[in-house]
């Protein structure tokens, strides 16, 4: 019997003993966190080093790192499965990487965010990534989680003023503070066949081509030409979406609302797409982007003519689907102008190292010099006005491979400068991806249009619970 | 201690299943307990503010069934039927088959494991797999057109009857396998004997199907037939990976559980708890007809038959 309570007082000494362990160590870590916390506060803004080891980066891809290796100046090395950036002074870039697809990275981003504020301070989010389709929700000021760049000591009117005026647009709040900041800009082309055109128009001169698609009304008419030689002008109507979606007048859901308020300008998406697509100009086969049928559309065989991409459209997607020879494709001014896409880069508010937040993001965003070595070394159309304007006229080093030598800078040029961007809502995401699935049940003929419409206002209404009411103009 | 009469080793037996209950309790009892809790509560999320949780009765349920909730359901029951006939009359076929003595099929075995191999494949492979096969340039329409059948390629996931009848392929083939090795056992447990009288006294196959074999493993066929209603009111995955999650054309191919996902992808615990919490109660039901049916103390109905009989008498 003794034997017992000897063994039950032993058992619990052992559990007190290891719950007491981790209470110690949760208490010493917030302790550590707090002191450091406002040391680096103090320090910070004088400039001092007493800050994080760890900067934690949260990103959909490496696409980021790539770019923060190519140009940072102090880093020293990356680890080789490219999950550890060393910097000079010691400090590690921690790169925290989850996939877009189904909305992943947003959960994982949300979670990460949620716990900022209790988080050791080497497990706090230091920057964050977003896209254009979900920028507004994190640089909503009252939610407060990406800092306004003023607050990291970056003044966007001086050091950020080679920027494009839109991009800082995005990454604004409704009150107007920059809260973003990106490397990237992202002015839409056409992209076509040369084949195609010089067999339809017996030529292949981009600015002959650019004539025949200048506006929508000639590009239908191009669209019929093209039409009776057996040719589709694009793959489907989802191709088009992103030049009528982003030239929206109101946003989806004005601030502090929870009414959608559906465009004129997606109006106009629906019947056109509905028309040309009942009249053959789009490949009745290919339904929506990012799927098999879409991709096989770039194919040599394919019958499409051309499709609408950014720079990153060009190099990642259009170039990795074509089984031909380089030079077989080139750009064009697009029948309007837009902008697809984007990522921008956030210091996250709570950040242990704003010093070296503010510096990377200046010197991957805001740096002439970088910004044009990413544009030679990746193709990407940067986000600095006068950068972007030497390379459209510096065709010798500018000239793309899979273009044929053609400088696309040239035509990005132009477009970039006309740009307006959508007023943008948090609820953007939501509102695209289903709008476009509703009605693409339409545009099949599946349903009428009034089903496709109540179609879309269940979904929304599932998606986003808040809603309250959905108006058609 | 003179007291101990007899040693009891009961307590080791509970010590060592104390793991599972432990395991049981933390990571299924309290989340099934918080989902029936949250499905009274509006709580969700909008962008990254949390909305609640602010007690609201039962507003969740109301407007569940004010959706498309019943129009789910019975999206549910089609792809679940289109799956189960030909499942139930293939598995029986060959169960049969297979256990006739006199038929002596050769490399049984190999069949067996043949027959039980898609069910292996991970669903969402296996839909993953079908979705490309079927798309409207894929390899099917790609063969078809080749060979001249047809002109134009098959839009088979652009219109209801071809969705439907994809995903009720996909359920067949994964499962006629498994009930037909189900099957086999239960005619196999039935003696042999009968079989032999029957014959003595001029039965043909056809007959001895009908009149011997069916009525013989009906406790087994009902058994199968819950299990399936159970497993096609949680169908998921091939749908959801066939159609996007978008349970096109026109939701008709979008299952309870898709509902259920749709709702999860803006953390709205409350209205997704509330159709959980409807599933469970159907779930529940048709596993009380299950538990009576496995639990059955009286298979043949022959004390049916005597209570009966002295109802009569008495």
């Amino acid at each position: 019997m003794k034997k017992k309570y000897v063994s039950m007082v032993l058992v619990a000494a052992l559990v007190a003993g290891a719950f007491s362990g981790c209470g110690d160590k949760s208490s010493s870590d917030t302790d550590g966190g707090n002191s450091q916390q406002s040391s680096s506060g103090n320090n910070g803004s004088s400039g001092g080093t007493e800050e994080g080891k760890v900067i934690n980066v949260y990103s959909w891809n490496d696409e980021f790192m790539k770019r923060v290796c190519a140009v940072y100046p102090e880093v020293k090395k990356t680890s080789k499965d490219g999950t550890v950036t060393t910097l000079n002074d010691g400090t590690e870039i921690h790169w925290i990487i989850n996939p877009n697809q189904d909305g992943v990275y947003q959960q994982k981003l949300d979670e990460a965010l949620l716990n900022q504020a209790s988080a050791a301070d080497d497990d706090k989010v230091d920057i964050f990534l977003t896209e254009t389709d979900y920028v507004n929700k994190y640089t909503d000021a009252e939610a407060d989680v990406a800092m306004p760049l003023t607050d990291l000591g970056i003044d966007p009117g001086k050091e950020l003023s080679d920027q494009y005026d839109f991009t800082k647009t995005t990454a604004s709040d409704v009150n107007g503070v920059q809260r973003g900041s990106t490397w990237q800009c992202c002015p839409g082309l056409l992209v076509y066949r040369r084949d195609i055109a010089k067999d339809v128009f017996g030529t292949d001169d981009p600015v002959k081509v650019g004539e025949k698609v200048k506006d929508w009304e000639t590009l239908k008419s191009t669209a019929a030409e093209l039409k009776e030689k057996g040719y589709f002008t694009f793959s489907s109507y989802a191709d088009t979406f992103r030049l009528y979606g982003n030239s929206i007048s109101a946003p989806w859901v004005s601030p502090g609302e929870t009414v959608i308020k559906i465009d004129q300008k997606i109006m106009d998406w629906i019947n056109t797409s509905k028309e040309w697509l009942d009249a053959g100009y789009f490949d009745k086969t290919v339904k929506g982007q990012w799927n098999d049928d879409w991709n096989k559309a770039m194919g040599s065989k394919s019958k499409v003519f051309a499709f609408l991409f950014p720079a990153w459209g060009i190099d990642f997607t259009l170039k990795n689907n074509w089984d031909g020879e380089n030079g077989a494709w080139a750009v064009t001014n697009p029948p309007q102008e837009y902008n697809w896409g984007g990522s921008y880069v956030h210091a996250c508010t709570g950040t242990d190292n704003p010093t070296l937040v503010k510096d990377i993001i200046l010197s991957v965003t805001g740096d002439k010099e970088n910004l044009l070595k990413i544009s030679k070394d990746y193709l990407d159309y940067t986000n600095t006005k006068s950068g972007m304007n030497e390379a459209a006229k510096d065709s010798k080093t500018y000239a793309s491979k899979f273009l044929g030598g053609q400088n696309s800078f040239e035509y990005f040029a132009p477009v970039a400068e006309k740009v307006v961007i959508a007023p943008l809502s948090a609820y953007d995401q939501g509102c695209v991806e289903l709008i476009q699935n509703s009605f693409s049940d339409y545009f099949q003929g599946q349903v009428d249009f009034d089903k496709a419409k109540s179609n879309f206002e269940t979904a929304i209404r599932e998606r986003y619970p808040e809603v309250t009411e959905i108006q058609w103009p | 201690m003179k007291k101990r009469k007899s040693i009891s080793y009961s307590k080791w037996g509970y010590i060592f299943i104390l793991p599972f209950f432990v395991s049981f309790f933390i990571f299924s009892f309290i989340p099934l307990a918080d989902t029936i809790r949250y499905s009274f509560f509006e709580y969700y999320r909008s962008g990254i503010k949390e909305v609640g949780p602010n007690f609201i009765g039962m507003e969740n349920y109301k407007s569940l069934l004010a959706s498309d909730m019943l129009k789910y359901a019975g999206n549910t029951f089609i792809l679940w039927i289109i799956g189960f006939i030909p499942q139930i009359v293939i598995a029986l076929l060959l169960a049969s088959w297979f256990v006739d003595i006199r038929l002596k099929i050769h490399a049984q075995q190999f069949f067996k494991v043949v027959i039980y191999l898609p069910n292996l494949i991970m669903a969402s492979a296996f839909a993953m797999l079908f979705f490309t096969l079927f798309s409207t340039n894929g390899p099917i329409n790609g063969i078809l057109t080749s060979i001249g059948i047809v002109k134009e390629p098959i839009d088979f996931m652009g219109n209801v009857f071809g969705t439907r009848s994809l995903v009720g392929f996909m359920n067949f083939i994964m499962w006629f396998g498994n009930t037909t090795i189900m099957l086999m056992a239960a005619i196999m447990g039935i003696s042999t004997d009968i079989f032999e009288a029957s014959e003595i006294d001029g039965c043909n196959s056809i007959q001895r199907f009908f009149k011997i074999t069916l009525p013989l493993i009906r406790p087994i066929l009902a058994y199968t037939l819950i299990n399936s209603i159970i497993g096609g009111l949680q169908m998921f995955d091939v749908p959801q990976i066939l159609t996007n999650g978008q349970g096109s054309p026109d939701r008709t191919s979008m299952t309870l559980i898709m509902f259920l996902n749709s709702h999860l992808k803006s953390r709205n615990y409350g209205m997704a708890g509330a159709l959980s919490v409807y599933l469970f109660i159907v779930s529940a039901i048709l596993c009380f007809f299950v538990y009576r049916m496995t639990n059955n103390n009286d298979p043949d109905g022959s004390k049916a038959a005597a209570r009966k009989a002295k109802r009569r008498r008495g």
